[in-house]
């Protein structure tokens, strides 16, 4: 027995320039306010984006970015709806309101479906919104997307780094780009995860203070490109161009 | 209408096969079709009718349907997906990705979402037959 579904991603993704995963070994860190924020920043500059999010069993992005009232369409496949000028796509079209408790295996084979199923069409940049962790979502990206690269998100904590430390280790091993190490919700002067960023030879992209206005501007996309996250967030997409 | 994108993926897989097993022609191809993802037979049918490439133009497509089996993780009991018993709108969602299922759908016995899905999910090849190169 053959699965058909993993031999069309490729061809899905033909037509995408670069796929950026941000991720982290753990959650909490801003994952998901940084993808979003990036897809935001990117698509304001002109590029033409797609935002994923792949956290199947805690997706928050459509809060984030404040959608309401849309749905892919469908031909032969199906095509995300633009909102806020960013190709759209999250299982909670799906899911809606409810828990969608899914396992492992469960994960996997939803993340190949959408994979197989959703028509991208031409993008500049299609960023993904990984789940916490070095689970199934991380390992069937790396498996199934050749040219996909990992911008990784950590806190100043060295409990998040310390799970950071093993997910570009897994990546370095396996030959996976990564783009840099982004510092989120500082409240010190600390150059320490600046440091162990740079000892693991990876460019520290940028440390992002903690700034109470995005609780605020959640939902607002207009607020939440007016905060110190997103300016920090257009300096980080000017240094996409140096990897 | 996704049913596309599905036998694109059927056609791909194929392509992929015949190419590793050197065929020069595809003569048969047995596809598995679960219950749970609702498929519209018809509508895969001749999506792969107008996808298939020239190296499958003999090519018969047979396509059988699974029940799709369901066992609760919490207490083993074991029952069959049955779409009249769905809501629309979670039917559908279900089409687009099964997996969705543990959202809408709960072990009738003991009330849990934590269940598995043992057969009958969505589209696989069951096996791909064909002339090999320098074959007769």
């Amino acid at each position: 027995m053959v699965d058909p579904r993993v031999s069309i991603i490729q061809e899905r993704m033909r037509g995408i320039g670069r796929i950026i995963a941000v991720s982290s070994g753990k959650g909490g860190v801003g994952k998901s306010l940084v993808a979003a924020t990036l897809a935001l920043t990117l698509a304001k500059k002109g590029f033409s984006v797609g935002l994923f999010d792949l956290d199947f069993t805690s997706p928050s992005t459509h809060i984030i970015l404040g959608v309401e009232g849309v749905q892919p369409k469908e031909e032969k496949g199906i095509v995300p709806p633009i909102v806020h000028g960013i190709k759209y796509m999250s299982i909670v079209y799906y899911s809606g309101e409810y828990v969608s408790p899914l396992r492992g295996a469960d994960v996997s084979n939803a993340l190949i479906e959408l994979l197989s199923i959703t028509k991208w069409g031409k993008l500049d940049f299609l960023v993904i919104d990984m789940p916490p962790g070095i689970g199934d979502a991380t390992l069937d990206l790396i498996r199934l997307i050749k040219n996909i690269e990992f911008l990784i998100v950590t806190t100043p904590s060295q409990l998040a780094f310390e799970t950071v430390r093993k997910l570009i280790s897994l990546l370095k091993e396996l030959k996976i780009s990564v783009i840099g190490v982004i510092e989120n919700i500082k409240m010190d002067n600390s150059d320490a995860i600046q440091k162990q960023a740079r000892k693991l030879g990876l460019e520290f992209l940028e440390e992002i203070p903690y700034d109470p206005k995005v609780e605020e501007a959640i939902g607002n996309t207009d607020k939440l490109l007016n905060t110190i996250l997103a300016k920090k967030v257009e300096e980080i997409t000017e240094k996409l161009w140096h990897n | 209408m996704h049913e596309w994108a599905l036998a694109e993926a059927v056609i791909a897989a194929v392509s992929q096969i015949a190419e590793k097993e050197v065929l020069k022609e595809v003569t048969e191809v047995k596809i598995k079709v679960g219950e749970l993802q609702q498929i519209e037979l018809d509508i895969l049918e001749f999506a792969l009718s107008q996808l298939k490439p020239p190296k499958f133009k003999h090519t018969k497509f047979s396509i059988e349907l699974a029940k799709a089996e369901l066992k609760c993780r919490v207490c083993s009991y074991k029952w069959f997906f049955k779409k009249e018993k769905m809501d629309e709108n979670a039917a559908e969602a279900i089409h687009f990705v099964p997996e969705i299922a543990h959202a809408y759908i709960k072990c009738p016995k003991c009330g849990s979402p934590d269940f598995e899905i043992i057969e009958g999910r969505g589209v696989w090849l069951e096996s791909v037959k064909g002339v090999k190169q320098g074959d007769g």
